[in-house]
């Protein structure tokens, strides 16, 4: 009775790592909502801090938001920062840590209403640290409020009949208003709707890092996100949304490289 | 080392430089500018970080990142700033990161004005912020008793892994005199919690203030109860004079401390059973020992203060109900005179 053999190496069939946990990130469960994609931008994040080398000297500055517990999820030293002061608090890590990477992770709901002023001077300062802006045009963890970002028309919590421009002023373009900054160094727009353009966040994000590593200022990366749970739809109709409503609004560019 | 003439704010910025203090982040205001100029030339004279912030809100922020990474820092500033800082202090205690801050008060409320006054003691003594917790708070009523407080305040962050004030008015901080600095401290090593990226440590360290869950913060709030349990224990300071046979006590903090010092001593030289009770910690408050006096026999207090009565309901809780408690003072800059103190205290006793 003949065996077969089932050992891949034996019958010489290639094998090629597909897909792994970058080291930058922790083996935990995560409290992001089916669907969003905040898990996609950690992600993509962790890979370019494995690519790079940098997860034993990098510092994490997470936000007030959904992203609270960003500590929790990236394998870094990490604090967690009040409502839209982590470009402060980066400043005083970076500045008595000059030989390490400090990013901060902030949404849209953290940095461009009640954390811009701290955001715009550390940008007009030149602070030579990373920010991650997660923009999906609303506050996700108080359950879906109006932003800065919210889109004209756009149906929030507080804006039940619609964001009404003439009253609550349009929507923020934060990466252009940080790329005309003199301390901006790098600041670029990028999106997460498909895998595509997913790639090419990744590719600014490594970007923005290595802009840190040279030393020369503040880096800004923009990511458009998505919310299924405060748009009110399912995964793919809210990347569906930010390809056909937010990126007429919110183009995806290079600002200031 | 002699001893130098000195103006307060600027002795009590160097007093901060030689305690090691690594980086300054603050913001101006009057009446305690000249602490953050003699900082901005200092500081980068000796290759430590001195930065301007865009706030007082950013200031405290800063230092809230530098403190987690285990330097030594601090900010000054005065009461409409410190009102502004109020949310960092809550984190900053929360987090347990030691933060020195020096608060040169000023008249409120609002915008108040830039004479000198103890406009802030409610707002640093009774908690600094949101949640459950006193800040250290040092009171000095003279330059060197400043200068002094400086290098303790450091030591009594790093000790209790907390927030820690020395609390002037800008009489102290304006004007000049005689003092003795400290020698320059090495700075001292990065503790083992702090964070500065990963490296070889085994395990990453993570600062943070939220518990979520009512388990959780429940047991994080009555783990920092006996910390500031341990801190009442070790930490009460406070200055007596003459209150061992006194009939009537004059309780009075920093300047207004020295106003009734004079006071007292006039009174003493007419014969008069006068004490005086400066409290130095003005948290934790030395409510035991004003109790003991009550209990004592002194049946009569003077409160003197440079605001409306701020100390003296920690003083009442502290003397209880069956003594006689008055209160002398004026907000708006004007420093009570000694003359004006004593005259209060005689009428007190000539009541029977």
């Amino acid at each position: 009775m003949s065996t077969i053999a089932l050992n891949p190496t034996e019958l010489h069939i290639e094998q090629k790592l597909m897909y792994k946990r970058p080291l930058a990130l922790e083996e935990v469960t995560t409290s992001y909502c089916p669907g969003c994609t905040h898990g996609t931008a950690h992600r993509i994040v962790a890979e370019v801090l494995d690519e790079l080398g940098l997860q034993k000297q990098t510092i994490l500055v997470a936000p007030v938001g959904c992203a609270v517990f960003a500590y929790k999820y990236f394998a870094l030293d990490g604090v967690e920062a009040a409502h839209g002061r982590a470009p402060a608090m980066a400043t005083g890590i970076k500045r008595v840590n000059p030989d390490k990477i400090v990013f901060t992770y902030q949404g849209d709901g953290d940095l461009a209403p009640i954390g811009i002023a701290e955001a715009i001077h550390a940008a007009t300062r030149g602070e030579n640290f990373t920010v991650i802006f997660v923009n999906n045009a609303i506050y996700g963890m108080t359950g879906g409020q109006m932003a800065p970002t919210s889109l004209p028309g756009q149906v929030t919590t507080s804006s039940p009949l619609g964001r009404d421009s003439e009253l609550t002023g349009a929507p923020m373009h934060i990466a252009e208003l940080m790329a005309s900054l003199p301390g901006t160094a790098y600041s670029v727009r990028r999106s997460m709707h498909d895998a595509k353009h997913t790639i090419q966040a990744k590719k600014a994000i490594r970007k923005a890092f290595e802009t840190q590593m040279r030393g020369e200022g503040f880096s800004i990366v923009e990511l458009l996100s998505s919310c299924p749970t405060n748009w009110k739809m399912t995964p793919n109709e809210a990347l569906h949304w930010v390809r056909d409503e937010m990126l007429p609004v919110y183009p995806i560019g290079d600002f200031k490289t | 080392m002699t001893k130098e003439l000195m103006k307060g704010n600027v002795a009590l910025a160097e007093a901060a430089v030689r305690a090691g203090c690594e980086a300054y982040f603050g913001y101006p205001i009057t009446p305690q500018t000249e602490l953050l100029e003699h900082m901005a030339a200092r500081m980068p004279e000796l290759g430590r970080v001195f930065l301007q912030a865009e706030s007082e809100v950013a200031a405290i922020n800063m230092i809230y990142g530098a403190a987690s990474s285990g330097v030594r820092t601090m900010t000054s500033s005065s009461s409409p700033g410190i009102s502004l800082m109020q949310e960092g202090f809550s984190y900053i205690v929360a987090s347990e990161v030691p933060v020195v801050i020096i608060d040169v008060m000023r008249g409120g409320p609002g915008l108040g004005n830039i004479q000198p006054a103890q406009s802030d003691y409610n707002q640093i003594t009774k908690t600094a912020g949101h949640g459950d917790y006193r800040p250290i708070v040092l009171a000095p009523s003279t330059i060197q008793e400043g200068i002094d407080m400086v290098t303790l305040a450091f030591d009594l962050a790093d000790k209790y892994r907390t927030l820690v004030f020395v609390a002037l008015d800008g009489a102290i901080g304006q004007m000049m005199e005689p003092a003795e600095m400290p020698p320059m401290q090495e700075l001292r090593p990065r503790p083992d919690w702090a964070i500065t990226g990963q490296g070889d440590r085994a395990e990453k360290n993570v600062i943070t203030s939220i518990y979520l869950g009512p388990e959780l913060l429940g047991n994080f709030n009555e783990k920092l109860q006996d910390k500031l349990a341990l801190i009442e224990e070790n930490e009460i300071r406070y200055e007596a004079e003459g209150t061992d046979d006194a009939e009537l006590v004059v309780v009075a903090f920093g300047t207004s401390g020295r106003v009734a010092k004079s006071a007292v001593s006039h009174l003493r030289k007419q014969g008069k059973k006068v004490g005086m009770f400066r409290p130095i910690t003005l948290w934790p408050f030395p409510e035991k020992e004003l109790a003991a006096l009550a209990d004592g026999g002194v049946k009569k207090f003077l409160v003197v203060e440079m605001n409306m009565g701020q100390m003296i309901h920690d003083v009442r809780l502290a003397v209880g109900r069956n003594v006689e408690i008055e209160f002398h003072g004026r907000a708006g800059g004007s420093i009570p005179l000694p003359e004006e103190v004593a005259a209060k205290a005689s009428a007190m006793l000539e009541v029977k």
